[in-house]
């Protein structure tokens, strides 16, 4: 049986890029922005990382097919560069990519990043998704929040919540999101918004107003991955470590059979399961100090509390507007601001999570740090609820 | 053994708009339009055209059950296509088989009539199906705006299950240019009305109606109903007037509730005259446009056997009030929105790929697995409930009751028609499928609300003048709700 990737890889240097809507630099600058912070974080030469995964969601507003504008951008003399792109959790992905090839022996020290400049687009949102040549013919073309927006519906439907309970706690969501991202200088948005504000917004995809959708930004973040044998070689303390990654995608159940009730992301259930167990996680609303989750659009993060098992099942709109999940509630959710203040550019934003993680457990989150964590968690969802991608990973201190 | 009508069908777009509102809209330009700001016309909703109108009305037509047809005409002076027979997109829309005949025809609005005036003449042994549909743009503040309406009506003919006998018909062409439009010009250029009246209507009705009079030995004063070849009240009062035929035996034009359907409109008013006829009762079916066609038809016995079409009366109740007149002028394209970047995205249909799945997108037919059973759209080559790698037993959806299961009013995603409203659509049969819904205005839209599927343009190419085609769900009413 398959032993896991629980404390085979160590993350050795972060970085993160300013997120925002950077019209003074391009993909090439954003990248090495991160990169970096990275290596100063990591304190080794270039000539040490022996192979990079490189992250990139929306390529068409980028930098085109390949992984040779990442070489060329960190010029990178000539070592394997691999490109992925899985929706939004292209930045789990690229950390998934180097820690996989430094736990299988193949490689000391990996290269994970992910960038992504959507404010290229000329527009705001995500840039609509065509489906493909098939799809295209029957699938209709909602946009992002109104793909999640049905998450709403169904939920509401299922747990008989009224419109205005569930607007009210998905309100809060973004309310608490916004008061964590005053604190991050990375941050996108970095102000306080009032509920009234948030609850009177216009609407983009019922029910989800304005501030129901995290923001559209640029941003890169990286991270660098070696063994925990050679992090303790390289003198880090408090040494921190990768204790799961999961994945899960979509059979198209949800979308062509009566199988999904519309009140859950299944994806999100079966990743976290698989990452529990790798991580030896048998309670996570005990164990779990901090989480990071895909706050794409306020629905999601409701809903993602009661797929991580943190809230019972129907009870989330309470646990949230209990304040369950603020930055002074039991588990912090989002408290370097979420996707909600970072915007979400979709190659980087599994990194950017890892990188609040990855500071948080080593205490240097300035006036966010929360007191004494341990164990954190963050969570991309990509695709729609009906037919995507969930992707978990679980950070803590080598014990 | 006798031949003639064996079932009728309807459609009309839902959306009505008042002439008071399209008067007050051209009020600053034309403000004797108020005159005639009386009753509401239909309008089609931006993804209609032609062929999805025919749809409809086919399908009107073929719940009213019978054999399906061995051939089909699609008659329209608007068929989108000019070169791509339109008539097979209807036939796919419907489910018929690929050795269905089908047949375009145009080039006045005299076309539908005539062409079950052929088949009535050739009386051919299998059962045929002509459909009348037209979608005619008018420029704003024309009196065409105010009369045109839109919408499609259809007719089967065979002779088995008849409903009316067919007892003659009489035509005669000539070349009175009442109105004109050519291909490079989406407009009617129009003759005088009055000309059109005294020199058109008056003599070439009665001229063409005398000779089938004579030819059939059926004397006017056997004439139960006329349906007339327009909308238009005046026309239908001369036509009682020059025929010397008692003004209440001419059908309502319909003027006053959805206006002139073009090609459409003498089959649509044929469908009204067999809704109210009682067995024995002779209709006369006109229609005119260089020339004119004449048809008798007698009701036989089965006209009062209960079907389960919609009809005429049902589509022109069928409707909502859309006061909007720039939403009917964006529809028509005859104002130019600025719907912002996320319109600028290329809509290049993959002929290869439509072609490749079209047994399964233009029927809407998913496949159900003879493995567990489960009914599923689209299909792939593995089903996604047992994974079987199996031969789907074709399942069509068009008429499966449903029942929406989430949906959304998306208010970001370019739609020619905000907000895009779509979610994932529950068959009772156990299929599932993501859908745009339409025509929601004024009606209930929630988890459980029952939908029915109509055939509508999916998108628009406008850079390569094409459209593809497929279903959409309309909400029913909201009581139907669970």
């Amino acid at each position: 049986m398959a032993s896991g990737i629980r404390d085979k890889v160590a993350i050795i240097g972060m970085g993160c890029s300013r997120f925002g809507e950077r019209w003074d630099v391009g993909t090439e600058a954003l990248a090495v922005e991160a990169f970096t912070e990275a290596m100063a974080d990591a304190g080794i030469e270039k000539h040490q990382i022996e192979a990079a995964w490189y992250g990139a969601g929306v390529e068409k507003v980028n930098v085109q097919n390949s992984a040779i504008p990442l070489s060329t951008a960190l010029r990178l003399s000539g070592i394997p560069v691999t490109k992925l792109e899985n929706m939004c959790a292209t930045g789990t992905e690229a950390l998934r990519g180097a820690a996989y090839a430094v736990a299988s022996g193949a490689v000391d020290i990996a290269l994970a990043i992910g960038v992504e400049k959507l404010k290229d687009t000329g527009y705001g949102g995500l840039p609509g998704g065509r489906k493909g040549t098939f799809n295209d013919l029957w699938m209709p073309y909602g946009s992002a929040p109104a793909g999640f927006a049905q998450l709403a519906a169904g939920y509401r439907a299922k747990y008989r919540t009224s419109r205005e309970d569930l607007k009210r706690a998905i309100a809060h969501v973004s309310w608490k999101s916004h008061q964590n991202g005053v604190k991050n200088p990375k941050a996108h948005l970095r102000k306080a918004v009032g509920m009234e504000t948030i609850l009177n917004a216009p609407l983009i995809a019922e029910p989800l107003g304005l501030f129901d959708c995290c923001g559209v930004s640029d941003g890169a973040a990286c991270a660098i991955v070696t063994t925990p044998e050679i992090a303790r070689a390289l003198g880090k303390k408090d040494v921190v470590t990768i204790k799961a990654l999961a994945l899960s995608i979509s059979s198209g159940a949800e979308l062509s059979t009566n199988e999904w009730d519309a009140a859950r992301v299944i994806n999100t259930r079966i990743a976290a399961k698989t990452a529990y167990a790798e991580a030896g996680i048998e309670s996570p609303r005990q164990q779990l100090s901090m989480i990071e989750v895909h706050d794409c659009f306020s629905i999601t993060e409701l809903v993602t509390m009661e797929d991580l098992g943190l809230s019972q099942d129907g009870e989330a709109v309470g646990d949230i507007l209990d304040g369950k999940y603020d930055s002074t509630g039991a588990i912090p959710c989002q408290i370097d601001g979420g996707l909600k203040c970072f915007g979400h550019p979709v190659g980087a934003s599994g990194l950017r999570m890892v990188y609040e993680i990855y500071l948080q457990l080593q205490g240097r989150a300035g006036q966010r740090q929360l007191p004494s964590p341990s164990l954190g968690l963050t969570h991309n969802l990509g695709g729609v609820p009906y037919n995507g991608i969930a992707a978990i990973s679980v950070i803590g201190l080598l014990n | 053994m006798s031949y003639g009508i064996t079932g009728f069908g309807a459609y009309i777009p839902r959306r009505r708009l008042s002439r008071k509102a399209i008067a007050a809209a051209h009020a600053w330009a034309m403000p004797g339009l108020a005159a005639q700001g009386k009753g509401e016309r239909a309008f089609a909703s931006w993804d209609e055209d032609a062929i999805t109108m025919a749809v409809e009305a086919a399908r009107d037509c073929q719940s009213g059950a019978g054999a399906a047809p061995h051939s089909i005409v699609l008659a329209s002076t608007t068929l989108p296509f000019v070169d791509r027979a339109n008539a097979v997109v209807v036939a796919g829309a419907l489910g018929l088989p690929r050795s269905t005949i089908c047949q375009d025809h145009t080039g006045s609005l005299r076309t539908g009539l005539s062409a079950v005036a052929s088949a009535c003449g050739a009386q051919p042994a299998a059962p045929s199906m002509i459909i009348a549909s037209d979608l005619r743009r008018a420029k704003m503040g024309s009196a065409q705006e105010m009369a045109f309406g839109a919408g499609a009506a259809a007719v089967t003919l065979g002779n088995s299950g008849v409903i009316a006998t067919f007892l003659g018909a009489a035509s005669i062409s000539v070349d009175l240019v009442d109105h004109y439009r050519t291909t490079s010009n989406g407009f009617d250029y129009t003759g005088e009305e009055r000309w059109v009246r005294e020199q058109g209507y008056a003599k070439l009705v009665p001229e063409t109606v005398h000779a089938l009079a004579a030819k059939t030995g059926i004397d006017l004063t056997q004439v139960r109903f006329v349906a007339p070849p327009s909308a238009n009240p005046s026309i239908c009062a001369l036509i009682a007037s020059c025929l010397k035929i008692a003004p209440d035996c001419v059908i309502d034009g319909l003027a006053a509730r959805v206006g002139d359907l073009g090609a459409a409109h003498p089959l649509l008013m044929l469908g009204s005259a067999l809704e109210r006829a009682q067995p024995g009762d002779v209709i006369l079916s006109l229609a005119f446009g260089q020339g004119c066609d004449a048809l008798f038809f007698r009701a036989t016995d089965a006209i009062t056997q209960p079907t389960g079409r919609r009809g005429v009366a049902g589509a022109v109740e069928d409707r909502f009030a859309d006061e909007a007149y720039q939403r009917y002028a964006a529809f028509s394209g005859l104002a130019a929105y600025d719907w912002g970047p996320r319109a600028e995205a290329d809509a290049k249909t993959p002929l290869t790929e439509q072609y490749r799945s079209d047994h399964q997108i233009t029927p809407f037919i998913g496949g159900c697995c003879p493995a567990c059973g489960q009914v599923q759209f689209p299909q792939f080559p593995l089903c996604v409930k047992c994974q079987a790698q199996v031969t789907f037993e074709p399942v069509r959806l068009v008429d499966a009751p449903a029942r929406i299961a989430t949906y959304t009013a998306d208010w970001l995603q370019y739609s020619p028609s905000p907000p895009f409203y779509f979610g994932l659509v529950q068959f009772d049969n156990g299929a599932r499928v993501l859908m745009e819904f339409v025509d929601v205005d004024g009606r209930a839209l929630d988890v459980g609300s029952a939908v029915r599927m109509v055939f509508r343009i999916k998108e628009r190419d406008e850079m390569r003048d094409f459209a593809r085609y497929f279903w959409k769900a309309v909400p029913l009413d909201g009581k139907e709700t669970r």
